[in-house]
């Protein structure tokens, strides 16, 4: 029952997002100042806000940046946490060594204000938004893949192909990789979650997503000097948030018992 | 104990080394030319010939190498620089600010096992009833919340419509009514990830056979849940306060700002807004230096705890 929610959530997030042009009641950018702060009506379902901009098709629109963030940071993330991760754990030694090292370096820092510092110094905007939760979330499946694969050291299959002659990348290619991917894609699917919250938090702080651009944390960073006289322009945003994250989690969970049906465990933050 | 102490503290060098590197690098990436950025006030652009004057005597000239180097030779005697902004010693300003973080932070951890650890419990003991199904839904949903948000629900509800707590700030010196709602705020947050641990270790310690011999020898319930499985259920509970500690400054970031509370999070976040790198780098290697003996302790603490460790 919870997974069907997710999944439909996740799905009209993808529909919506393909469809936004045709979903949206207004244009999301068409600033109407004798419209402004109204209250949900028939022209704007969920109000404007303090520049008359339509709230609803500002959120619709704003679900293409939170998905296409959230997604290309944990498809990055992933994808230089396999490299490592697999590098680390399969050769082992002087390399995993120095990985770990960088890994344990990097967890050292509080995620969040790693990720502020770096677009602290290297400035605000998509590009460097995308880059800083790279550089907080990659660590994760590095540890990830580098953990299976030590469990995976010394399994009769691996030698028997390395005695057959195949070489390295082969041997993780066509036997590790296909047992690493289905656990990489279940941080992956969590990891979409934490991503939308992270990227919205700093667009929030005026840190991400610039105005106009619509995106939802730098709705509610809008909001903000409004929240007494229009709290809805604050409320509807962080709705869709919490409930695109939700979907994720929920999704992300079911995942997990899929591919390992035992698992009780608590959960990774 | 002191061989696993000294290994650890030796692992731990390489680290703190890389940190460090990581922190400098960052700033060393950014666009822009600090001698400029110092020099800049509300008179406009300043003199170029005193940029390049500065930039001599603060060696922004160097090589990187050697400016890393320069930097981190300071930062082990505690060294921070000054800030740019308001040249207080940067190694103050961090220590103040983080000393209002850390008493929102034990504020929202105490809330936070209020709040969690009857649930776990209650979750575990009567699993997959109707309780455990509500107590796990709004933990999940607790932390899909961005905590942001649920600042300003709470502020909306209870500072702006029932108005009986204060919007934000920190008062005369952080009392309690300025702290109510940020330490609500963090604690919710974190009860959702910890009551999720407790009822998972709840659920494995009550599988055990000496649970089992409890029951058989006819104790009731709640004794053999409270008096028996709570203390063991507890134990990695704790252990992890460290990561919980991770996720509650985290949150702090923004929360912190939200309130107008002067701790460690609101003042990297100025920093950023004022561009004033020394201080964006000063925080930035205090918490994670933190971190890392923070983690430190609890490696130590667990290794006396659990003596199956010490072979």
């Amino acid at each position: 029952m919870r997974t069907w929610i997710a999944f439909l959530i996740i799905a009209g997030l993808i529909l919506a997002a393909i469809f936004a042009e045709q979903l949206s009641p207004n244009d999301p950018d068409t600033a109407n100042l004798s419209q402004r702060l109204k209250a949900p009506c028939w022209d704007y379902p969920l109000g404007t806000d303090h520049l008359g901009r339509c709230i609803l098709s500002r959120i619709i629109f704003g679900i293409r940046m939170s998905l296409f963030i959230g997604g290309s940071v944990v498809l990055f993330s992933a994808i230089l946490g396999i490299i490592l991760g697999s590098a680390a754990g399969y050769f082992g030694g002087i390399l995993d060594e120095a990985i770990m090292r960088v890994v344990d370096a990097f967890l050292a820092f509080p995620s969040i204000f790693l990720a502020l510092a770096a677009i602290g110094f290297l400035g605000s905007g998509m590009i460097n938004l995308m880059l800083s939760l790279i550089l907080v979330e990659w660590t994760g499946y590095a540890r990830l893949v580098r953990s299976i694969i030590l469990s995976l050291r010394g399994k009769e299959f691996l030698e028997a192909a390395a005695s057959l002659g195949a070489s390295d990348f082969y041997i993780m290619r066509r036997h590790i990789l296909p047992i690493v991917l289905p656990q990489v894609l279940v941080m992956a699917t969590l990891g979409i979650g934490y991503a939308i919250l992270d990227s919205t938090s700093l667009s929030f702080l005026g840190l991400g997503i610039q105005p106009p651009t619509p995106e939802w944390g730098s709705m509610m960073n809008d909001a903000r000097p409004f929240v007494r006289a229009d709290p809805l322009m604050m409320i509807f945003p962080g709705i869709a948030i919490t409930s695109s994250v939700l979907a994720f989690n929920l999704a992300g969970e079911w995942l997990r018992e899929q591919v390992d049906p035992r698992s009780d465990a608590p959960q990774e933050i | 104990m002191l061989a696993f102490l000294i290994r650890r503290i030796l692992l731990l060098l390489p680290v703190l080394f890389l940190v460090s590197a990581i922190s400098f690098t960052l700033f060393y990436l950014a666009p822009g030319d600090p001698a400029e950025l110092l020099l800049t006030g509300p008179q406009g652009p300043p003199d170029p010939a005193a940029v390049q004057e500065l930039r001599q005597k603060a060696g922004f000239d160097d090589p990187p190498q050697i400016q890393y180097i320069r930097w981190l030779n300071k930062a082990i005697r505690g060294d921070l620089g000054y800030s740019f902004i308001t040249g207080d010693k940067v190694l103050d300003d961090v220590r103040d600010s983080f000393r209002s973080t850390l008493k929102l932070a034990l504020a929202s951890l105490v809330i936070s096992f209020l709040i969690s650890i009857p649930l776990g419990i209650l979750s575990a003991v009567k699993r997959n009833s109707a309780i455990d199904n509500l107590a796990m839904t709004l933990s999940l949903l607790g932390v899909s919340v961005p905590n942001f948000w649920l600042a300003y629900l709470l502020i909306i509800f209870f500072a702006i419509q029932l108005d009986v707590l204060p919007v934000a700030g920190y008062g005369e010196s952080g009392d309690l009514e300025h702290m109510v709602l940020p330490a609500v705020t963090l604690g919710l947050s974190a009860a959702a990830v910890t009551s999720r641990m407790m009822r998972s270790c709840m659920l494995e310690v009550l599988s055990q056979d000496y649970i089992l011999a409890a029951r058989a020898k006819g104790l009731p319930n709640w004794s053999v849940v409270l008096k028996h499985a709570l203390p063991n259920a507890l134990l990695p509970v704790i252990t992890v306060m460290g990561l919980n500690f991770t996720y509650l400054l985290n949150g702090s970031a923004v929360v912190e700002t939200v309130f107008a509370w002067p701790g460690i999070g609101n003042l990297m976040i100025h920093s950023i807004y004022d561009r004033d790198y020394p201080v964006i780098m000063g925080s930035l290697l205090f918490l994670a230096t933190l971190f890392l003996i923070l983690n430190l302790l609890i490696d130590v603490f667990y290794y006396y705890l659990n003596p199956r460790m010490r072979d």
